[in-house]
């Protein structure tokens, strides 16, 4: 019985060996599919790559294009070159530059091409062009280099360069190839799929000499290259550039919303860089000199950049204590039994607090606040008060990612009351006198120059806000923008509340804490200044922040500036953001004056020795108009280890 | 048994000669066809008891060996499953298949061993498993999937028929829902299990046997939907590519795809005569990858045209047929069973390795017995074919005497 068995093995033995047979009889011989014309020829098949995508400005103004340029393969067995000098002299490389990629080439394959130079400009190809024709085995093939007809925008940009050995790696479709460009960091990478377009493969008939002879069966198995989609940002990049030249000499952040629908218009990194440096064929070296500079030109401080947001953030505790009950628009507190220092005269009421920016009018609202829940026990009333506002705080954006279109967005921090109870090793261990400092935007704070924007916008829309974002469209305005960025997020504070805080920020402007200059006529800027604590921390000034919109009726630009190591908010950061909001309105710049003093400062921290300084920053001068001592130049310094805290501290984020 | 001797030698130099343009390779290749005459000489002069006796030690020491090897491999192509010895390097899951395969005739050998028991499946499939779990944890699929062959061997012995059975129902419902949309196969399965019942004679029509059916169906439409839901969400995505471009090449036109249609191509072109030997234009450009080992069989196609390509798998089936007959001879249990795992092995890797240059099987790493470039793989083949051979002759002496 079991013997039988060997029969039925035997037959699907032969069963598969027929199957396989015919299949063979098939493809081989009746089926031409496979077969090739001329027995010499053979089948090669060609990648497109199409073109990326462009990006444009909200005005269709080019932000970034293409411009072709050549790369130069090399096929190292059909190579003959009969005097290696007089070629490197051409190409304009050493001997031991050819012979190094040579062998790398020949490793890869002998009969395949490998890159030999990447993109020759067109007036290095046409040099060349004519003498290639002598030496076999070299191949141009057209491809595209990024260009930044603008000179501005890097940070947000990101950068197109050569896929790492890691992302080749870790692909989910194996889609890149050694030697592909992807985009990096920025609207490059995050926009990676819809820019770079859909590669073609072409099948070309060559015979063995490598020439073509035309397409395969017509082209019956090629696909099409699909051109990128072209990006239309919400940037004006005209303002954007404006702005770039406010921030010279300056760290810091710049970042402008249109408060009715979320889209940036201004997004300034500085110090920035020239973003054609990273799309040249000189990336590496000008990325390693752009790494190593003790500025870090790199970050993207709007998104990547955590500061104290200081008195800014006094206008939030103003809005969530009204909305609370806490606090009412005529309520007055005195300087009387505050810890804390203040400027002005005290007795100021909730318009008069936001206006001179008290701090004791804050220590108590916030006091208030985290007491206004009926708990009498101290600590438990503040855990209470805490987890509100943390709940209404968050509201705001505040304490997670807003969302924004770019890949390196930080989390930032809002303190919880668990937070508190990991700090002081239990729970109900600490209460308001530990955490006051809150009150007035110091403390455990930390937040990106791109939510105090959003901020602001919400307070000029009165209440909710539109996840900002880089992106208008793809093509057209509209196209392919995904509903988050259309959705209105609610601050569940009511509008009325937010009418004495407005007025409270025109008054900052007109006849407060903002230098005067910066009151500007005609744009009816409303903000409010902030001056993050920094020179405890071994720095000689602390950063200054202003955040505001204008005009404060019907408000088209919402901004916030940060100016690191600048003093006060009032002078340094309300200054640019003055001028950027009144170039962006009136397109055109008339308080000279005062774009001459902001042009004329310098802010850059002395490149070595600000933290660990051997003896405590001497009093600061409280004029800062004066620049301060001329700031070497900023070349990279990699001997002193010790300024790489300099902004990291700063920077540091979570 | 010398015709399957000499069966052997005519097809060592065959393989070294069509790798003849790559000299690095057919090099390599001589040496590993010297050291494979030696250890045939090895086997045949060693008593035939040996293998018997030691079946299970050598099994134990291929597990150690396999273990070791996901610690202290080389780590080639992201599989962990190679030793390197300076230029040289062994790949054990390839010797592991002889060790299961005495391992499991040395079992069966056992009288009163029966397959329909319970307790011997259990213990017959752990042999199996156990080290198809360890080349799995080492990254690759391939010679996992070889051990599949085994069943060829177990169906012989006895293995109830409906094993093998569920299994082929199983693979093929497993690439169908890979290909086809859950509601097509869905479907498909009612209209068949309506068709069987149509057909059945009208006695035989009862409700408990349609409710059977129908319950058959039901587990089919479970099964289905359970690998519909596994691959797409439990799978992270790369995973899911790896396995969907098993089955379905065309979604990596630039990749696997552009292997097999390579393939074609280059099998296609060599017509019904080929090129010619070292003629071949699409396999010495490089047009087709890994030419030299996994996709061997397109330089026969290419080069020997329809002709060579019937020869080759004409010798093949001629081989695994005469191993089964043999078998079938066999005085003692252990020989036989033993002689049909390899039948079962060889049949496996031409099956899997011709049909997937011919576009019939999805795109599978492993060698074409013989042929393929690689020490490791033309070791234990030989291994594999000369231990049985050194127990058939046993039983010619044995008849002779």
């Amino acid at each position: 019985m079991l013997e039988n068995r060997k029969w039925v093995i035997i037959g699907i033995f032969c069963l598969v060996g027929l199957t396989y047979l015919a299949r063979l009889f098939y493809l081989q011989v009746l089926d031409d599919t496979y077969s090739l014309g001329a027995s010499k020829n053979s089948i090669k098949r060609v990648v497109e790559i199409p073109y990326r995508g462009q990006i444009y400005d909200r005005n269709n103004h080019l932000i970034v294009y293409n411009t072709p340029v050549y790369d130069l393969y090399v096929t190292p067995k059909q190579v003959r070159i009969p005097d290696t000098s007089a070629f490197c002299r051409m190409m304009n490389i050493s001997v031991s530059d050819f012979d190094s990629i040579m062998g790398l080439a020949k490793n890869y394959s002998p009969v395949k091409p490998s890159l030999f130079l990447r993109q020759l400009s067109k007036e290095d190809f046409a040099r060349i062009q004519d003498a290639l024709v002598d030496y076999r085995g070299f191949e141009p093939v057209i491809s595209s280099m990024r260009t930044y007809p603008a000179h501005t925008l890097s940070n947000a940009l990101g950068y197109v360069s050569e896929i790492s050995k890691k992302q080749l790696e870790n692909q989910d479709i194996l889609y890149y190839r050694q030697g592909d460009y992807i985009g990096h960091n920025g609207l490059e990478e995050q926009y990676e799929e819809q820019l770079r377009g859909k590669r073609g493969v072409k099948f070309m008939m060559q015979n063995v000499r490598g020439v073509n002879k035309g397409s395969w069966k017509n082209g019956a198995f090629d696909t099409l290259a699909v051109a990128g989609q072209n990006l239309i940002t919400g940037i004006d990049v005209e303002v954007q550039r404006y702005a770039d030249s406010l921030m010279q000499n300056k760290v810091g952040a710049v970042l402008a919303i249109e408060p009715a629908t979320g889209e940036i218009l201004v997004s300034v990194s500085a110090p920035t860089y020239d973003p054609n440096l990273l799309s040249s064929r000189f990336f590496s070296k000008n990325y390693r000199a752009l790494i190593k500079n003790p500025y870090k030109p790199l970050i993207n401080r709007p998104v990547m950049a955590s500061y104290r947001p200081g008195s800014t953030f006094k206008l939030i505790q103003a809005l969530i204590a009204q909305q609370q009950g806490s606090l009412f628009p005529n309520t007055v507190y005195g300087h009387a039994g505050s810890p804390m220092r203040c400027h002005c005269r005290g007795g100021n009421s909730l318009r008069g607090a936001v206006q001179n920016s008290c701090n004791p009018y804050f220590y108590y609202v916030f006091r208030k606040f985290l007491y206004f829940n009926g708990e009498n026990n101290t600590f438990k009333a503040s855990a209470i008060g805490l987890k509100q506002w943390h709940d209404m705080a968050e509201k705001f954006g505040m304490g997670s990612k807003l969302g924004i279109d770019l890949p390196s967005e930080l989390k930032g921090n809002l303190p919880t009351p668990e937070y508190y109870d990991k700090a002081y090793r239990g729970a109900l261990r600490w209460k308001f006198s530990n955490v006051y400092s809150l009150s007035i935007g110091e403390g455990e704070l930390l937040i990106s120059p791109l939510k105090l924007a959003n901020l602001a916008a919400t307070i000029a829309n009165r209440g909710w806000y539109i996840t900002p974002h880089y992106i208008k469209g793809f093509g057209k305005p509209g196209v392919g923008l995904s509903a988050e960025y259309r959705e209105r997020h609610e601050t569940g504070i009511d509008y009325k509340y937010y009418l004495p805080v407005i007025d409270g920020m025109r008054g900052a402007v007109a006849h407060g804490t903002v230098t005067p200059l910066a009151n500007i006529a005609g744009i009816d800027l409303c903000g409010k200044t902030g001056t993050s604590q920094n020179n405890k921390f071994g720095h000689k000034f602390d950063h200054s922040i202003f955040i505001g919109f204008a005009p404060m009726n019907d408000p088209k630009i919402a901004v916030a500036v940060f100016v690191e190591n600048a003093g006060w908010g009032g002078k340094a950061a309300a200054s640019v953001a003055a001028l950027v909001a009144e170039r962006y309105l009136k397109r055109k710049t008339e308080a000279k004056k005062l774009e001459e003093q902001v042009l004329a400062s310098n802010y850059l921290p002395p490149v070595n020795g600000l933290p660990g300084y051997k003896k405590p920053a001497p009093a600061a001068p409280k004029k800062d108009t004066v620049p301060q001592k001329a700031a070497p130049a900023p070349k990279p310094l990699m001997t002193d280890t010790k300024t790489k805290p300099v902004v990291a501290a700063v920077i540091s984020g979570n | 048994m010398g015709w399957l001797n000499v069966y052997a030698a005519v097809y060592s130099p065959e393989d070294h000669t069509s790798l003849f343009d790559m000299t690095t390779n057919a090099g390599k290749q001589m040496m590993w066809i010297g050291t494979t005459v030696i250890l045939v000489i090895c086997i045949l002069v060693v008593n035939h008891t040996f293998f018997d006796t030691f079946a299970f030690v050598f099994y134990g020491f291929m597990i150690l060996v396999l273990i070791l090897v996901l610690f202290a491999g080389t780590n080639i192509n992201g599989s962990r499953s190679w030793f390197k010895f300076g230029s040289v390097s062994i790949q054990p899951a390839e010797f592991a298949k002889v060790a299961t395969a005495l391992a499991l005739a040395k079992y069966l050998d056992v009288p009163g061993s029966n397959l329909t028991k319970q307790k011997d499946l259990m213990y017959i499939g752990g042999i199996i498993v156990l080290p198809c779990l360890l080349i799995l944890a080492s990254n690759e699929t391939g010679s996992t999937l070889v051990f599949a062959s085994f069943t060829i061997m177990l169906y012989r012995e006895g293995l109830p028929s409906w094993i093998p059975a569920v299994g082929i129902t199983a693979a093929a419902l497993f690439v169908l829902a890979l290909v086809f949309p859950k509601l097509y196969i869905f479907i498909g399965i009612g209209a068949l299990l309506g068709l069987i019942i149509m057909l059945m004679p009208r006695y035989n029509r009862t409700m408990a046997n349609s409710l059977a059916i129908g319950l058959v169906g039901i587990v089919m439409i479970g099964y289905v939907t359970g690998v519909d839901f596994f691959v797409n969400n439990v799978l992270q995505k790369h995973q899911r590519n790896r396995i969907k471009v098993l089955v379905d090449p065309k979604i990596d036109p630039l990749g696997v795809g552009w292997n097999v249609t390579q393939a074609k191509i280059a099998i296609g072109s060599g017509r019904l005569q080929g090129k010619g030997f070292l003629e071949g234009t699409q396999t010495k450009f490089d047009f087709v990858p890994e030419q030299s080992t996994d996709f061997i069989f397109c330089t026969i196609g290419e080069e020997h045209g329809f002709i060579g390509a019937l020869v080759v798998i004409a010798l093949f089936i001629g081989l695994v047929s005469r191993i089964v007959i043999l078998a079938e001879k066999q005085r003692t249990k252990f020989a036989r069973v033993y002689g049909y795992c390899v039948a079962g092995i060889i049949f496996f890797h031409v099956m899997i390795n011709v049909g997937m240059t011919i576009g019939l099987m999805p795109v599978i790493g492993i060698p074409l017995p013989f042929f393929s470039y690689g020490g490791s793989s033309l070791w234990s083949f030989s291994i594999l074919l000369f231990i049985f051979l050194k127990l058939d002759s046993r039983r010619t002496a044995l008849t002779r005497r």
